[in-house]
């Protein structure tokens, strides 16, 4: 398999590579890790007249902490750095604690956060921690910088709210509260395959130990990774149980609508969102699910 | 033919600097093969599933069909060629022809890059620890059984050497 030809550009700097992909926007990509870009190109389901590596771009990669102590981390940061970094092990557990489940080491080495959620596949997991996250993302053109939210990024099935000339450079995770914990469960027939459904939830504890908020993401079990409003409402009007967890699958597996595949039919996506949502939510008894404020 | 389409490329293969001019398009790993004749990187899936084209990037392991041979440009890697020294092998190669760590021997190459990038790392590594680090490698012969216990026991050889 070999991919179609094209023009290769390798810009330096930002302002170079912004000017690139708007001059190219209507036939040119912009190539980051290449984990899932590069096959696309082999397998001939994409051939852009032109590619724009951002491998080379100064300043695109990196993570460090915001003023108000949340997590910025640069859209050509490596999965593989994320996965090793104390200051995300610190401002972001739940990042870390992912990691493992994204891929292989070789593709974690080379692969990109901002690749990744540019991409947006259904099963992939960063999509669905920065969604449960409330994460915020940052896209540049040479018009500028706007911020979208990640409810409002991922918007169907290899599809995002990045215009043709727009780079993604930076996703901002908000500052991890008091009393937070974290869990996070897939399933995938092989290990570091893509998940057949899977489920990120955060739950905030207050003082007295109560649900204060809860966040709880499904992800593989439609077009775009789902945050389940009414399970997470129920978790503060209840509390954390066993009953309500269960509850909380038994809601999820009513709200989502996923589709018959070659790896899994639809009634099983179901049955099996529930389970990884109450398996999710019961990891959040333990201490070691916690934060910062741990 | 667009000019931008061919580029020229210099990096360190296996301790040797080499300058060429490569087609955009044109794979690392295909490169490798290709233009500077290292056939041991083996081609099996060619999208990145099935890890037998595996080198190591610096210090770390990396698909070759998943990255173009441009984007070496200025890069040190390390092909299975470049493992053993002045023809003698590695403490791990010896290590899985030891353990029949190979059959058919097609993937081998991937596993043998793959480990020897994650010993370097992980010089101590438990077994599950072992087989999540292979767990990016596809082997239709072994049962990864040998394979595994050949890393494990690469990973004792070289602590007791080091005393």
């Amino acid at each position: 398999m070999k991919p179609p030809p094209f023009a290769y550009f390798a810009p330096r700097s930002l302002d170079e590579a912004v000017k690139l992909i708007d001059e190219h926007q209507d036939d040119g990509k912009l190539l980051s890790g290449g984990q899932s870009f590069v096959p696309v190109l082999s397998l001939r389901l994409a051939s852009p007249a032109t590619i724009i590596d951002l491998n080379r771009v100064e300043g695109l990669g990196g993570a460090s902490e915001m003023p108000d102590g949340g997590l910025r981390v640069r859209g050509l940061t490596r999965h593989r750095e994320i996965e090793l970094s104390p200051l995300v092990a610190r401002l972001n557990p739940l990042l870390t604690g992912t990691m493992p489940h994204v891929a292989h080491v070789q593709i974690r080495n080379r692969g990109t956060t901002g690749g990744s959620c540019s991409h947006a596949d259904p099963a992939a997991e960063m999509p669905a921690i920065a969604l449960t996250c409330d994460a915020d993302f940052v896209l540049t053109s040479v018009t500028g910088e706007r911020v979208v939210p990640a409810g409002e990024f991922f918007q169907g099935v290899f599809t995002t709210a990045l215009e043709a000339n727009e780079i993604l450079t930076e996703i901002r995770y908000p500052a991890w509260p008091k009393g937070r914990r974290w869990g996070f469960e897939e399933m995938a027939r092989r290990r570091g395959d893509f998940a057949i459904v899977g489920s990120a939830v955060l739950v905030d504890f207050d003082e007295a130990g109560r649900c204060g908020a809860a966040k709880i993401t499904i992800f593989g079990a439609g077009d775009i990774p789902l945050r389940i409003a009414e399970a997470e409402e129920m978790l503060v009007a209840k509390g954390l149980t066993p009953e309500t967890m269960r509850e909380a699958g038994r809601i999820t597996s009513a709200a989502i609508e996923p589709r018959d595949d070659l790896h899994a039919s639809a009634d099983y996506r179901r049955d099996v969102s529930a389970v990884m949502v109450r398996r999710a939510l019961e990891q959040t008894a333990s201490p070691l699910r916690t934060g910062v404020a741990a | 033919m667009n000019v931008s389409t061919r580029h020229e490329i210099t990096l360190t293969v296996n301790g040797k600097t080499e300058t060429r001019t490569v087609e955009s398009r044109t794979t690392a790993a295909d490169f490798l093969r290709d233009d500077l004749r290292l056939t041991g990187t083996h081609l099996g899936c060619e999208h990145g599933v099935c890890g037998a084209c595996t080198i190591i990037v610096g210090e770390a392991s990396m698909r070759s069909c998943l990255m173009f041979a441009v984007q070496l440009d200025g890069t040190t890697i390390t092909t299975v060629e470049g493992l053993a020294q002045n023809g003698k092998m590695t403490v791990l190669q010896e290590s899985f022809r030891e353990h029949h760590a190979l059959q058919c021997g097609f993937c081998t190459a991937g596993f043998l890059t793959t480990a020897t990038a994650f010993l370097k790392e992980t010089p101590d590594p438990t077994a599950d620890e072992v087989r999540e680090a292979l767990s990016g490698n596809i082997c239709r012969c072994t049962g990864y059984i040998p394979i595994v216990e050949a890393v494990l026991d690469a990973a004792r050889t070289i602590k007791a050497a080091k005393g």
